[in-house]
């Protein structure tokens, strides 16, 4: 079967079925007549309830599941080797799967050499990062989560006592500057003598360091502490324990710490299924997609207990702002924490403006570490 | 009377597969306790494993790096040590094959990839071989060193892969710079399955024949059976201790080289994904034999490549194959006891007075 649907690649190819990047539409015409029933897989990276980012893509399967006429297959702790490409294979071949959700980053050129093989079956990855040339059938998605931090920011900066909060980030990646400056600007917003120190572990995951770093933070006076960790369940119960507050990342940690939580960033991955159904109708739908709130691709937890409602209503009133495109995370005057000026006055950088937040490397004005 | 070799033969694979037998009957309680029809489970074990041809190039994909990290625990076990450097083995073969295939961009194909795997089989080999100098030469006991070794194996990879040799443009990612993509192998005819493969079965072939027919392989016997008196037969054990654990630490290289070659073209933390350690099992469900490492790195790569099924059919966690594993490596180990005492297969039985 595979042969006469590399030929129709190649026609989609030809026709013009390519597309700009960014926000082009690769349709697919035809190709997915009259489906009844569709199986979707996900595939992920480690354990589905980390407390992180493998239970965010675990959240998101629950909700494509619950689509009429859809069924998930899941399969966890598939390594970024050539083990996930017989894993897309054996789910495509053996469980009649349709859409693929990869969920870990390295999976990238597994997806793409799938996506050459089976052309007829819709493959979705987190990291953003198709390009004109990559398979038709690939779509690259992810949130802008600075905008999720933003308020969790203004929770902080509310909550905080001694003005000082503190940042665990995994590795120096453009995303981690962007939910620090995020975290940042949020507590400034609400109290501009803010300050935020930051510690970079190098590590997706090193529960003993997140451990000590979230001690170590705390033993510095910082007294709200969010970790940008695969799993930040440890640096989230370390904090609870030691009594100060917290704010999740990836899904949601309520749970964890009943005292001290205020609210988490999330993503909304679940955003895919409108992939899901434009696939299943025959509709077009992007290749590449980036969003914050406006665009319903990211989130915040639910609150916890200790923030009184004035905090609930500004941070909301802050979230509406993002969906109405009235509030810009990077505007003018920006200086980041070198001195350097990063915009002059009257500067505003789009939320959406993601070369802009590709090339971050800075921490704002406020920040050491 | 038959002759002894095929009573010997006949033995092992009768308590092999009386050990498996009862490993997929423990197994069925288990699933069965879990609320799931053991026969149902045993057909998506088969279908996942073996019944299509994905199913057999996912299970072979799986086996192909265990052949040869297998080998870095057999071969120097049957010179009496036990070690479990597979995995750090494997990484710095990786590490050297990435070296060797960025230094060597616009090579000819075959000289290219005979160059890259060879850096990774002495890299490899220098890596075990050197705990098995240890051993010899300074009394360090091979066990530790070479578990030691599997973590500075991985820390220097990470140094390398963050720092000298990074290739800052993949972002996500930490990866090493790549190989060159003329340099990649692709997957063997007719099956979608990498070189590794035919690989590691002709070298457990080759190994086999060394370990049986030589005199190399008889003296690595003695050796293991009694170190004092291959001392006093005139051995040379030093060497041959060192040689062994060079040979094993060569294949676990190797595992790491076609890592590179034919699935990520890079150094990064994917290559140390546990290939070692599931070589050890595989070592000892093989009592050190090569050619029975062959059969077993399939029948666990069978498992590990049903494991995926498993949980999607029956929603079982993924440590589900781990039970199974688990499982199978104690009976198998426990089965031992039961050479030589089944009387079908000793001679006396067939001795007519």
């Amino acid at each position: 079967m595979t042969k006469s649907l590399i030929s129709r690649r190649n026609f989609l190819r030809q026709s013009g079925g390519m597309v700009t990047a960014g926000a082009a539409l690769g349709a697919l015409p035809g190709l997915v007549a009259a489906m009844d029933n569709v199986t979707v897989g996900f595939i992920y990276v480690g354990p589905r309830q980390d407390y992180g980012w493998n239970q965010s893509h675990w959240d998101a399967a629950k909700k494509v599941a619950a689509i009429d006429g859809v069924t998930v297959v899941e399969q966890e702790n598939v390594p970024e080797t050539a083990e996930v490409e017989k894993v897309i294979q054996s789910m495509i071949e053996l469980d009649g799967a349709r859409v693929i959700f990869g969920t870990s980053f390295g999976y990238w050129d597994s997806l793409k050499k799938m996506a050459l093989q089976y052309p007829d079956v819709l493959f979705t990855h987190i990291g953003a990062i198709w390009k004109e040339g990559d398979p038709a059938n690939v779509i690259g998605y992810r949130g802008y989560t600075e905008e999720a931090h933003y308020l969790c920011g203004i929770a902080a900066g509310r909550m905080s006592k001694t003005g000082k909060i503190g940042f665990i980030g995994s590795k120096p990646l453009y995303f981690i500057y962007n939910n620090c400056n995020g975290f940042v600007l949020g507590a400034q917003s609400v109290n501009p003598e803010m300050t935020c120190n930051v510690v970079i572990t190098g590590d997706w995951n090193n529960p003993v360091k997140e451990a000590e770093t979230t001690n170590s933070l705390i033993d510095q006076g910082c007294d709200v502490i969010i970790a940008n960790v695969d799993s930040p369940k440890v640096s989230v119960e370390t904090a609870e324990a030691r009594g100060v507050y917290t704010c999740g990342y990836h899904s949601d940690l309520s749970a964890l710490a009943p005292n001290g939580f205020l609210t988490g960033a999330e993503w909304n991955w679940a955003s895919g299924v409108e992939f899901v159904e434009a696939f299943v109708a025959g509709d077009s739908y992007p290749n590449l997609k980036r969003g914050g709130f406006k665009e319903d691709m990211v989130a915040i937890s639910p609150f916890g207990d200790a923030v009184p409602q004035e905090v609930r209503d500004e941070v909301l009133a802050a979230k509406q702002g993002f969906i109405d495109d009235t509030l810009k995370l990077y505007k003018g005057p920006l200086e980041d924490n070198k001195g350097n000026v990063i915009l002059e006055e009257g500067e505003v950088i789009e939320n959406t403006d993601t070369p802009f937040k590709l090339g971050v490397d800075w921490f704002v004005k406020g920040t050491t570490g | 009377m038959p002759p002894p070799g095929l009573l010997n033969s006949l033995e092992a694979v009768t308590i092999n597969v009386a050990a498996f037998l009862i490993t997929m009957a423990l197994f069925g309680v288990y699933v069965a306790s879990l609320g799931h029809n053991p026969l149902d489970v045993y057909y998506v074990l088969w279908l996942g494993s073996f019944a299509r041809q994905i199913s057999v190039e996912s299970t072979l994909t799986n086996a192909a790096p265990l052949m040869l990290t297998a080998l870095c625990t057999a071969i120097p076990a049957r010179a009496g040590l036990l070690v479990i450097g597979g995995e750090g083995a494997l990484v710095v073969g990786g590490v050297a094959t990435v070296l060797a295939g960025v230094a060597l961009s616009g090579a000819p194909f075959l000289l290219g990839v005979a160059v890259m795997a060879l850096a990774g089989a002495l890299a490899g080999g220098l890596w075990i071989g050197f705990a098995g100098a240890l051993r010899q030469y300074r009394g360090v006991n091979e066990t530790i060193s070479t578990l030691l070794l599997n973590y500075i194996a991985i820390a220097v990879m990470y140094h390398l892969i963050t720092g000298p040799i990074r290739d800052w443009d993949r972002v996500l990612k930490t990866s090493s710079w790549s190989i060159p993509q003329e340099l990649r192998v692709g997957p063997l005819p007719f099956i979608d399955v990498h070189w590794g493969l035919a690989t590691g079965v002709v070298i457990c072939l080759i190994l086999w024949i060394i370990m049986r027919r030589t005199t190399f392989g008889f003296g690595v016997d003695i050796l293991g059976g009694n170190p004092r008196a291959a001392q006093m037969a005139g051995l040379p054990i030093n060497r041959m201790v060192v040689l062994c654990c060079f040979i094993g630490g060569a294949g676990a290289g190797l595992a790491g080289s076609f890592e590179v070659m034919a699935v990520h073209g890079f150094a990064s933390e994917s290559l140390a994904v546990g290939f070692g350690y599931a070589g050890i099992l595989v070592a000892f469900l093989s009592r050190q034999n090569p050619a029975a490492i062959i059969v077993l790195a399939i029948l666990l790569g069978g498992v590990t490549a049903s494991g995926g099924l498993l949980q999607r059919r029956f929603d079982l966690p993924d440590a589900t194959t781990q039970v199974l594993q688990g499982v199978l490596f104690l009976v198998v180990l426990a089965s031992n006891a039961a050479y030589g005492r089944l009387s079908l297969f000793q001679p006396a039985a067939w001795r007519t007075t």
